[in-house]
């Protein structure tokens, strides 16, 4: 039977070579590619539960009565939005659950991206040839950013509304054209009754479509230009080292697929999220206190809150404080992402191509960049709660913001700085592992230079280069000498 | 590292292989079929996510196990080429398209044309952008206060100035346009004696002690929700900047730069409290055009 199937197509589309090669294809088994996967199979959970959701979401600012199951407001005169969204967490039957999976899913989807994004920066795995899919990724990552935002703005709450206050607002702030800009996205002045139904076209056919064909792409290249590995005994620049993707690898990620969604179900099934009947229903006179957006734009109102008060007067024009850690900051932060393999490129002056990954130690001056930046947005991230900390240290609001304004100069060349110390003692000290090594290291500075020739004898066999420098990679991986010429 | 983990784990069992396998799937299926028992009897959130998630993860544990115990697991090499495509091959694509470039080229006035048309439907389909939304015009720097305009509660009832004690606060609109949300505007009963015109000409805005201030946040436009009557600020809750009452609202902490505009007020003749014009300058947040006070 299968042996029919199989010639019926092969005979019409010749089928069976690249399936036979695809069955035997091999994939690295390192516990830090499943991020990527992870990130996959949530967005999977958003489209099966996204799907159950349009039946019943109703995507108008009209007024209607909300009569169900949720006795405060059972009665109450509400748009049509926010009383399907009751209908669905209270009297459709299972619909909690899945609105609580999508959210969850939502969280979980980004936060994989995010460290699916700091495996390969970390590993290096973005050098040539792989730069393709670096912007592949960022451009996803900005997507889903932007379809989380959608999402929970679509049930036209009170946290939800003010939210989109606030977007308005950024929008207005572009320079030149940003009147017209907020005023063609949300059909005129705030609140304008068409954004819901504008938002939710968005959010369930534009950016999940643009998100599919992306990821088809960035799948496609993957399989192409294969995965990465990391350095260890037999697996060099020429080969990939792993299971097969039939059957073993297969099962293994359906496998996660399933694991991933299991979570999913629980914590949407026992974990409260966005209760949307507790804000109650978005009035334009009304907000909630406290209000944080959903984490990963966290960074944002963080930034919203840190930046000290001021406007740019040019010409009698105004470029409006909310410009710059709103509009700017995301466009720099974006763009320099983008950009990083050719900085890359450029400042380490290696345009080689790579298949073997760096550990964090073997290029400390990308680790430390990282671990630099991390922090800033960590530190913007928790200063997003400056009110929350303020009222659960009793302290003022103002020595709060003070603080975090000292610290988000601060910490991160400080961070920077130490991670630099460490990977270098790390990779003269020759340990295999961060907690392997010893102490004295660390205040050895002495150490930086020299020991970095010992570093390949232990634990990983041909293990990494020594030091930074792309000169080293040949002198600390003698495999590499075999790998096969242009191909 | 991690092979060496399997083998040991693989070692270590003493069991029938694929039994922990079946278990796992075992115990799916039982879950599926509670799930699909707690839904008959109208369903529960908690239950049908637990459910759910014990369905979907003996699966995940069942495969896994499968695959990590039974099947032919790493240590499979395949060659893969370090780089791809070639030089030559390049040159030849690049010839071939000049080829054709050329064929193009001789006839370059048709090209220009084809250009040119494609340009102009290019910008014809540029044009419905603009039925998205109306125009800004004006709308951002007026609202529907005005003269002799009363200031009437979200449940449009008139304000008159013993209904609000000192130290009181009313979000209040202008009659009849209870759904104009750049025209909230706070209305705050002061102590006696301490409101001061801080720019001349407002001297007569606060009658009887009333001052009224929009409650549009300058920075990003959220209200400006909290009041704190000891102080006389101004609260918001988005991110946190503070305003000044008997400064005219200027604000003093967080990241807004102007002060709230601040709406004159009059007692009318039916003893209602009432706007004695639009705003002092353009409400919320600042954008590009946006003209000076
Ligand atoms: C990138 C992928 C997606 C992300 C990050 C995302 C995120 C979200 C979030 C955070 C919410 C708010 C849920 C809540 O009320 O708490 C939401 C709502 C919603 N989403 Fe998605 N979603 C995605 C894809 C989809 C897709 C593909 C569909 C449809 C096929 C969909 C349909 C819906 C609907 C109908 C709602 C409104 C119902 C509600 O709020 O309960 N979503 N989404
Ligand atoms: S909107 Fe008021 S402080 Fe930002």
């Amino acid at each position: 039977m299968l042996r029919r199937t199989a010639g019926w197509f092969d005979t019409r589309l010749g089928t069976s070579a690249f399936v036979q090669k695809a069955l035997t294809k091999v994939f690295p088994d390192h516990w830090s590619f499943m991020i990527g996967e992870i990130a996959l199979y949530s967005f999977v959970v958003l489209l099966l539960t996204g799907t159950f959701l349009t039946f019943f979401f109703d995507a108008s600012t009209s007024h209607s009565v909300y009569r169900g199951a949720y006795e405060p407001l059972n009665g109450v005169e509400v748009s049509d939005a926010y009383r399907s969204v009751l209908e669905l967490s209270f009297d459709v039957r299972a619909g909690l659950v899945m609105r609580q999976i999508h959210h969850w899913a939502a969280l979980v989807f980004i936060g994989s991206i995010v460290a699916h994004l700091c495996r390969v920066f970390f590993t290096g795995a973005f050098r040539r040839p792989r730069e393709i899919n670096w912007i592949i990724g960022v451009l996803l990552l900005i997507l889903a950013i932007f379809n989380g935002f959608s999402g929970y703005s679509l049930p036209d709450d009170l946290l939800s509304g003010t939210g989109l206050r606030i977007a308005h607002s950024i929008a207005l702030s572009v320079p030149l054209v940003g009147t017209w800009m907020a005023f063609l996205l949300f059909g005129g002045e705030f609140p304008a009754d068409e954004i819901i139904g504008r938002l939710f076209v968005v959010h369930i056919m534009i950016v999940p479509a643009l998100i599919i064909g992306l990821l088809t792409v960035h799948l496609a290249v993957v399989w192409r230009q294969k995965h990465t590995q990391f350095r260890e005994p037999g697996r060099t620049e020429g080969n990939v080292v792993g299971s097969r993707l039939w059957p073993s690898y297969t099962a293994k990620s359906i496998g996660l697929f399933f694991a991933v969604s299991a979570v999913l179900s629980v914590m949407g099934g026992l974990v409260q999220i966005n209760p949307v009947w507790l804000y109650g229903p978005f009035e334009p006179q009304q907000v909630t206190s406290p209000a944080q957006p959903d984490w990963y734009l966290g960074w944002v109102e963080g930034a919203l809150r840190l930046v000290p008060p001021f406007d740019v007067r040019l010409f009698g024009y105004e470029i409006p404080n909310p410009f710059f850690p709103a509009v700017l900051l995301p466009g720099v932060t974006f763009t320099l992402l983008l950009a990083w393999p050719f900085l890359e490129q450029r400042f380490a002056r290696d345009k080689e191509a790579h298949h073997l990954l760096d550990r964090p130690r073997d290029h400390p001056v990308r680790t430390a960049l990282g671990a630099t930046t991390l922090t800033f947005y960590t530190v913007m991230f928790v200063a997003a709660s400056n009110d929350l900390i303020a009222k659960w240290l009793g302290a003022s609001i103002f020595g709060i913001t003070l603080i975090f304004r000292i610290l988000i100069l601060l910490l991160p060349p400080l961070v920077g700085w130490g991670t630099y110390r460490l990977m270098k003692a790390l990779a003269a000290s020759g340990a295999g592992h961060l907690s392997e090594m010893p102490l004295a290291a660390l205040t050895n500075r002495g150490a930086d230079g020299h020991g970095a020739h010992v570093d390949g004898g232990k634990g990983h066999g041909a293990a990494g280069p020594p030091g930074d420098g792309h000169a080293g990679n040949r002198l600390g991986a003698p495999a590499e000498e075999a790998r096969t010429p242009g191909g | 590292m991690r092979s060496d983990l399997r083998d040991m784990s693989r070692r270590q069992r003493t069991s029938p292989p694929g039994s922990g396998v079946a278990l796992a799937f075992g115990f799916s299926a039982v879950s599926s079929i509670a799930l699909t028992v707690v839904y008959g009897f109208g369903g529960q959130p908690q239950l049908e996510g637990l459910l759910l998630g014990i369905a979907l993860g003996g699966l995940a544990v069942g495969l896994v196990r499968w695959a990590q115990d039974l099947m032919p697991g790493g240590g499979y090499v395949e060659q893969r080429d370090t780089e791809m495509g070639g030089p030559a091959q390049s040159a030849a694509a690049v010839r071939s398209f000049e080829r054709g470039e050329q064929e193009v080229q001789r006839r370059s006035f048709l090209g220009k044309a084809l250009a040119a048309a494609l340009g102009a439907l290019g910008l014809a389909a540029l044009f419905p952008i603009r039925s998205l939304g109306s125009a800004p015009g004006t709308s951002l720097e007026v609202t529907p206060w005005a003269e002799g305009i009363r200031a009437v509660t979200i449940d449009g009832e008139p304000v008159r100035p013993e209904d609000l004690e000192i130290g009181g606060v009313l979000t209040v609109f202008p009659d009849g346009h209870l759904d104009a949300a750049d025209a909230q505007t706070l209305l705050i009963h002061l102590p006696p004696g301490v409101y001061r015109p801080v720019a001349s000409g407002r001297e007569g805005w606060a009658p009887e002690d009333f001052v009224a201030f929009s409650k549009v946040c300058t920075h990003a436009g959220c209200p400006v929700g909290l009041y704190q009557p000891a102080n006389r600020r101004l609260f918001c809750p988005c991110h946190q900047s503070i305003f000044d009452v008997l400064d005219a609202a200027a604000p003093i902490a967080g990241p807004a730069t102007r002060p709230l505009p601040q709406l004159p007020l009059e007692i009318d003749a039916d003893g209602f409290i009432a706007a004695g014009g639009d705003y002092s300058e353009p409400i919320g947040p600042g954008y590009w055009s946006r003209p000076r006070a």
